[in-house]
């Protein structure tokens, strides 16, 4: 079955799994903390937009809850405030560049491929061919981590982290159609427990070593330095 | 009849470039709050420079003299089998992609051969850099192409566009991410902001216009003709490839005149998104570029992988 | 059912409470009571199990049978003694200024919701609550890790979180697709995440989802229960954060983290009919066995040291249960019963060694018998029972580990005599001079409540020599659960 004779609908969710991964793309390429936090809240939005297309179209009203919430979290919430500690922390004009970027971004596409082919058995054996999209999510997720190795600033990490959450959510809401309320209302609170945390950490970690380059936490080692 | 079709088409292609660049023009002034000059003024240019007699400097030899004409040459006939109002052309026959790729590696690299023939620094330079920013835009530009060639089981400019054409409205996430791709080649390969400038002659930043400095006369009138057919092939492939809708299928004159109207709309709302562009982004560092081109290609290479992974057909196992 | 309920509400009420109270002299009392509390409720809850056997609640959200129950009661207790040793432990760290009121405050409240967290794990019916929960824990403790505000501290608890955190969103892929799986065959509903319903219905699932399933969520959980080699987190958090705190999250998280582990093993093994989840568990949990047992050489930190130690005893459970027969899994669930109670005894002691020192250097710690009797003997017997010395529980738990590895995989049993020769000699070596030695100058003996050391160190005694009737019972019912066959 190929793209042609899919409906309209699960074309949508194609293209959109393939625009969140280019989000995740972006990120991994982005050197100033402040466009990385927009593209970010640009893959919440995108993710909120999916979301609330496969409630619409397939009738899942809970799913309008967990549109709005994600709208909410991801679109909103977390990148505003990421973006304000930026600017009180004085690193909107940081760069966190990456050592080899060429190198980078071919690691990411290959993990695109690694996610193809670890989901393959899931795929065929999944009635719906927009299952497809589990590769998809799956990349994000290994694209987060990816994102979190090759960065050195705290927040770049907490992004990093909050974009392998999106991927978790992508594959749940398009595999699954979300979860059941009360899981998903947990992994809400969670994400926004976890943000407070993180943002608790910052001023924690700048006290501490007067930057937020976690490159420069490395006072506990097995060696004996 | 579809042979006189096709020439008029080529035609009409040619005429028209000069007028797309006046249009770009036009518009990128309007943006900067600049009064624009007339849209007529790039065929004004041309008839002053083709008036002109051209210099050769002292040390060129033949190939000096010989590019312009095998760039416009080339150009043209890349232009003469590129769809632009009608597919199914006689021509079309020939309207394979990787041909047109070969189209344009031989003017370039005539346009190389004869910045570095004059033997001054700046051609030099700039067939060199002319050259990195080529090596590393073809292999984006060739992997978007394939894969719409992946989409479409053909090569053939004319009958990917029937293709799209037939399958009605599908929404390809392989598409999004080639389209994008190719537009940033189209940029660079084009010589506009933000890889290149080509209305200015600021020596450390010049690209094109370095390899074409000691060109004069109609020599340049040539050159700069060849160049914006150039950006309009550039326009008229993306606008035909991924929006095919509109261009003529048949030779009624309806048909045929629509097709144009089209092509119009669509290439003046290309132009607009590349002024604006040119408006917002400034040009960026020699050694940025490649960074800028390897994003190209990752886009490409994004688009091949979604082709694969979220359209392909799927054997059950 | 209810319980069960009451079991959940105290800590939460707990955690209000302290939320509010936590800076004041009674609050360690308040933690005591909660945690009283609680163990009387999971006391009732097994004996109701006991009685009248599994139970599920109304809802099918909570569900309690004999696997879970006896978790239950270890955790309550464990969370009880240590709260009793954390009263004054955490009143000494105020005076001597590393602490403030609003830490305190913190501090007190967060043990409770890291209770509330690890009974949620155990008593929940719906594998992603469990999820939410897992992490739950995790931001409850991570920002006691770094209580003291060190640098060290600050490095610790932000290597944990970031680890613990992107570990467990892979648990959450495996949950994602365990989901997936079952809406297929159950269809959409809320009810295809109830491990009830996907137990029953596990043979209809599809393997291959279940298997790729199984490689997220031992990858999830495993980095919580610190399997090597996903265990960076581990040591940092332990030695960093206050100590009954290390003491709670190797007596309870890593048990717990397990139990999810063997939870999801269950589902997978009743729907592939093959013994991939085993090898899986048997092939990390052996590799934690021995890398651990070898970093215990390398060691300076007195906490980082028992640490390892817990590497290596978790990865001794997760490969017991990987083998999967009744005898090994009999095995594990007494070696979850023993090290539970030893390390969280270990670290009460080792925070009283490091307060009477006032370093956790293990070269600067000396002469602890001389000082103070208690500690060092606690000290060196706590250590005994842990390095597997007979006549203490440990023996006997991981005797009957090799004995069923013995019997299934012989040819693994030179390793994993290997691990037990190297993490004795591991933790010898630094312990000698420790508890002997010569006596620092000016060092004195410090306030100390040593009964929870002494109970927790008495009943491992006690388990090595005979494993009382309705805990062998237990043992034997949730064997029977998770290996399908009882013990013979």
């Amino acid at each position: 079955m190929s793209i042609t004779e899919l409906t309209l609908y699960q074309q949508a969710i194609l293209l959109l799994a393939g625009l969140i991964a280019l989000t995740s793309f972006l990120m991994l390429g982005q050197s100033r903390l402040v466009r990385l936090v927009l593209v970010f809240a640009l893959q919440g939005v995108l993710l909120a937009a999916t979301t609330s297309m496969v409630a619409y179209v397939l009738e899942f009203p809970h799913l309008y809850i967990s549109a709005g919430l994600t709208l909410l979290l991801k679109g909103i919430l977390i990148p505003i405030m990421l973006y304000r500690l930026i600017y009180r922390m004085g690193l909107h004009r940081e760069m966190d560049t990456l050592e080899n970027p060429a190198r980078v971004m071919m690691g990411g596409a290959s993990l695109v491929v690694f996610s193809y082919y670890v989901s393959l058995p899931v795929v065929a054996h999944s009635p719906l061919v927009t299952l497809n999209a589990i590769a998809v999510s799956l990349a994000v997720v290994l694209l987060g981590m990816l994102l979190m190795i090759t960065r050195r600033q705290a927040v770049a990490h907490v992004v990093g982290f909050m974009s392998i959450e999106n991927g978790l959510f992508f594959a749940a809401v398009v595999s699954t159609y979300g979860m059941p309320m009360v899981v998903e209302l947990g992994v809400a609170a969670d994400v926004l427990v976890a943000t407070v945390v993180f943002g608790v950490f910052f001023f924690q970690i700048r006290a501490s070593i007067d930057s937020l380059n976690v490159d420069r936490l490395s006072k506990l080692s097995e060696v004996e330095k | 009849m579809a042979w006189l079709l096709a020439i008029l088409q080529t035609l009409l292609f040619v005429g028209a470039a000069p007028l797309l660049a006046g249009w770009i023009k036009w518009i990128k002034c309007r943006l900067q709050n600049r009064k624009a000059p007339s849209l007529l003024q790039p065929y004004r240019e041309l008839r002053k420079l083709y008036r002109k007699q051209p210099i050769m400097p002292y040390p060129a030899s033949w190939i000096f003299r010989a590019t312009p004409y095998i760039v416009f040459a080339s150009t043209v006939l890349a232009a003469a089998f590129v769809p632009l109002v009608a597919v199914n052309l006689p021509t079309a026959r020939i309207a394979d992609v990787i041909v047109l790729v070969g189209f344009f590696a031989l003017g370039r690299t005539f346009q190389v051969l004869a910045g570095m023939d004059i033997g001054t620094a700046f051609g030099g330079m700039g067939s060199s850099r002319e050259m990195t920013i080529s090596s590393l835009a073809e292999p984006a530009m060739l992997m978007a192409v394939f894969t719409l060639a992946m989409s479409a089981h053909t090569t053939n400019l004319s009958q990917a566009m029937n293709y799209v054409l037939d399958t009605g409205l599908v929404l390809r996430p392989s598409f999004v991410f080639a389209m994008g791709g190719l537009m940033l080649v189209a940029v660079a390969e084009t010589g506009r902001i933000p890889v290149d400038n080509p209305a200015t002659h600021l020596e450390l930043t010049m690209i094109h216009e370095a390899m074409i400095l000691e060109y004069s006369g109609r020599w340049l009138a040539l050159i700069e003709w060849a160049s914006q057919i150039k950006l309009m092939l550039y326009g008229v492939l993306i606008a035909n490839i991924f929006f095919p809708w509109g261009i003529a299928q048949d030779f009624s004159l309806e048909a045929l005149g629509f097709g144009a109207v089209v092509i119009g709309l669509k290439l003046s709302l290309l132009a607009m998104m590349l002024a604006l562009s040119e408006a917002l982004f400034a040009k960026m560092r020699i050694f940025r570029v490649q960074e800028y081109l390897s994003f190209a290609y990752l886009l490409s290479v994004l688009g091949m992988l979604s082709h694969i992974i979220l359209e392909a057909a799927r054997v059950h196992h | 059912m209810i319980a069960v309920v009451v079991l959940l509400l105290i800590p939460l009420a707990g955690m209000a409470l302290l939320a509010l109270r936590g800076d004041t002299p009674k609050a360690g009392r308040i933690n005591v009571r909660c945690n009283a509390l609680a163990l009387a409720a999971s006391l009732w809850i097994a004996i109701d199990v006991l009685v009248h056997g599994p139970r599920l609640s109304a809802g099918q959200l909570l569900y309690i049978d004999s696997f879970n129950v006896y978790l239950v009661v270890l955790t309550a207790f464990v969370g009880l003694t240590t709260s009793v040793f954390s009263g004054p432990y955490m009143a000494h760290e105020r005076e001597i200024g590393r602490l403030n009121p609003r830490r305190l405050r913190l501090y007190y409240a967060m043990y409770q919701g890291f209770m509330l967290a690890m009974y949620l794990v155990l008593t929940t019916n719906n594998m992603g609550v469990m999820w939410v929960a897992m992490e739950g824990a995790t931001l409850a403790t991570v920002l006691l890790v770094s209580l003291y505000r060190t640098p060290e501290s600050v490095e610790a608890a932000w290597k944990y979180f970031i680890l613990c955190g992107v570990g467990i969103a892979q648990a959450l892929f495996g949950t994602v697709l365990l989901y997936f799986a079952a809406e297929q065959k159950l269809g959409i509903g809320g009810d295809a995440l109830l491990w009830t319903v996907l137990h029953d219905n596990a043979g209809a699932l599809d393997p291959a989802i279940l298997s790729l399933a199984f490689v997220f969520l031992l990858v999830g959980y495993g980095t919580k229960i610190g399997l090597v080699p996903l265990h960076q987190w581990l040591p940092d958090a332990h030695s960093e954060g206050p100590t009954p705190m290390s003491a709670i999250l190797s007596g309870l998280l890593l048990n717990d983290a397990l139990y999810a582990v063997v939870r999801c093993k269950m589902l997978v093994d009743a729907s592939l009919g093959t013994h991939l989840a085993g090898t899986l568990m048997m092939g990390f949990g052996l590799l934690s066995f021995l890398v651990a047992a070898l970093f215990l050489h390398r060691q300076t930190d007195i906490k980082r040291l028992f640490s390892y130690s817990s590497i290596e005893h978790m990865g001794l459970m997760t490969f017991a249960f990987g083998v999967g027969s009744p005898w090994a899994t009999f095995a594990a669930l007494f070696h979850m019963t023993t090290h539970s109670l030893t390390k969280s005894a270990i670290f009460v002691t080792v925070g009283h060694a490091a307060q009477l020192a006032g370093t956790q250097r293990m070269d600067r710690i000396r002469g602890l018998i001389l000082t103070q009797p208690a500690i060092g003997w606690g000290l060196l017997i706590g250590t005994l029972a842990i390095a597997g010395f007979p006549p203490f529980g440990v023996f006997a738990s991981e005797f009957l580990v090799l004995v069923a590895t013995m019997h299934d995989y012989p040819w693994l049993t030179p390793l994993l005599l290997l691990g037990v020769g190297l993490a004795f000699a591991g933790l010898f070596r630094h312990l000698q001079p420790m508890v002997y030695g010569d006596v620092p100058e000016g060092q004195k003996a410090i306030p100390a409540n040593l009964w929870p050391v002494m109970l927790h160190l008495a009943m491992v005694l006690w388990l090595g020599l005979s494993i009382p009737t309705f805990l062998g019972h237990w043992f034997n019912q949730a064997t029977h659960l998770i290996s399908g066959a009882f013990p013979q």
